[in-house]
């Protein structure tokens, strides 16, 4: 379904711009990290590239194949909802959704709580899980679908530091099989470590856009310096 | 005082004694307003899922309609149940005037709107937390009702009480469709008015302090299951 492409994006709610023209094209590949202090619009350009909202003017258009309502991405949210019943039966709810048979629903789910740790808590009542487990059972979700793009907004914000080690090296797991990571986030240290480029958000727009290298070295933009200096502009 | 104390006696007296008409009319009491809350339970939770998700135009207004319908004045359903039941209603056919069937129809009218209500508001509650990682996880709106039930299951545990509670303390409705014959339709609540008219007012107080019994020990019995299932699934 990819590239992604926004085209002078704008999203307004009750006269408050915040969204504010963006365009970009987002390829298969490098991980994406939107990067931006609170309030830049992270959370919001994510849920319109991920069909949640829809935007107030622009356009945004999957390029690829399947591309259509039917492709294949998934997200995982900063507070993750957990429904009331087992582990394992929240892997299958979202499996199930999707129409695949419940012998593949079944396997598939328990390959991935495997893959992030959780196939010893799978019966386990998902809302009495840790806030880290449940972080990695809502990466588990997401990542049983397999797929073509996975959306994060800040999947580490509320967690401890082992709980967000834990949860990046399972978004480097996904990574690994091919799947694009498009993920928000206001710590450095994390855009340092998981992404391969950043499109650096303030006040709605997008001001810069660099391979992660370059714009840790030298920032192009006043706001993008000021953040980086961990300075409020 | 004396009244109450002898109230007391009597309905210990009763219950120890396990008066088999007694017997008979609690269990008939029990008979009809679950039975009334089951229907209720088929009708009114669809409903307030509809209500809870959907987007049309008079949602608001079914919303508030359904919100007043929960102060219902049992008499007035008694009334309309007992108009359409009657031999000349267009329900007449049926022939069930004065049968628990008809208290039971009654009791459910009354019922419905108090099961819609509450659940439209719990489950209202639960999709503003819910509706974007269903929607993500690419649930439609009818996916996200079922859904949406089956999680909120323990807090409609308590709005079937709530229900059952209405049931089983209302008078006027069962007592003009049930026409409180004996051994046939009397219930609790019917029994009492009875018993009261006739002066007998220490068995009226104590088929009123069984009721309220009974209501106690049902309503104790579902949260206990509520709280075991809470710590159980969080």
């Amino acid at each position: 379904m990819l590239p992604l492409e926004l085209r002078e994006v704008s999203f307004a709610i009750n006269g408050r711009t915040l969204i504010d023209r963006v365009s970009a094209d987002i390829g298969a590949g490098p991980r994406t990290i939107i990067l931006g202090p609170n309030g830049a619009g992270k959370s919001v350009l994510m849920r319109l590239c991920h069909g949640l909202l829809q935007p107030s003017a622009g356009t945004i258009v999957w390029r690829g194949a399947g591309g259509g309502k039917g492709g294949r991405q998934a997200m995982v949210f900063q507070r993750p909802v957990m429904l009331r019943r087992s582990a394992f039966a929240n892997v299958v709810y979202g499996l199930k959704l999707t129409g695949i048979s419940a012998s593949e629903r079944a396997l598939r789910a328990r390959d991935v709580l495997d893959a992030v740790g959780l196939a010893g808590v799978a019966e386990r009542p998902a809302r009495m899980l840790s806030g880290g487990e449940q972080q990695r059972l809502a990466l588990a979700r997401a990542w049983a679908l397999g797929p073509e793009v996975l959306f994060l907004d800040e999947p580490t914000a509320n967690l401890d530091p082992g709980a967000m080690r834990d949860v990046e090296s399972i978004i480097g797991a996904i990574h690994a099989t091919g799947t694009k990571i498009i993920m928000s986030t206001h710590n450095l240290g994390q855009a340092r470590r998981l992404g391969d480029e950043i499109l650096f958000l303030s006040g709605g727009r997008l001001v810069e856009r660099a391979p992660v290298d370059g714009f840790f070295r030298a920032p192009t933009s006043r706001e993008a310096n000021a953040f980086i200096r961990e300075e409020l502009p | 005082m004396n009244d109450l104390s002898r109230a007391f006696a009597q309905a210990f007296d009763l219950i120890g004694a396990l008066d088999a008409k007694l017997v008979e009319i609690v269990t008939l009491s029990l008979e009809v307003s679950l039975a009334a809350v089951a229907i209720a339970a088929v009708v009114g939770f669809p409903l307030g899922a509809a209500l809870a998700v959907g987007r049309f135009r008079g949602r608001q207004s079914i919303i508030v309609l359904l919100n007043a319908l929960m102060g219902l004045p049992p008499v007035v359903v008694g009334l309309v149940v007992y108009l359409l039941l009657s031999r000349a209603g267009p329900l007449g056919d049926f022939g069930i005037l004065f049968t628990p069937g008809a208290m039971i129809i009654a009791q459910a009218v009354l019922v419905t709107p108090i099961i819609a209500a509450l659940s439209r508001q719990t489950i209202e509650d639960a999709w503003v937390e819910y509706q974007e990682q269903l929607r993500s996880l690419g649930a439609n709106r009818l996916a996200a009702a079922l859904t949406l039930l089956w999680d909120t299951r323990f807090s409609l545990v308590t709005v079937m009480l709530a229900g059952f509670g209405r049931a089983a303390a209302e008078v006027g409705a069962v007592m003009i469709v049930g026409g409180n014959i004996d051994g046939v339709t009397r219930v609790m609540t019917t029994a009492i008015a009875l018993e009261t008219s006739k002066g007998d007012l220490p068995l009226a107080l104590g088929l009123g302090i069984i009721l309220v019994g009974l209501v106690i020990v049902v309503n104790a019995a579902a949260n206990l299951v509520r709280e075991a299932a809470l710590r159980r699934h969080g």
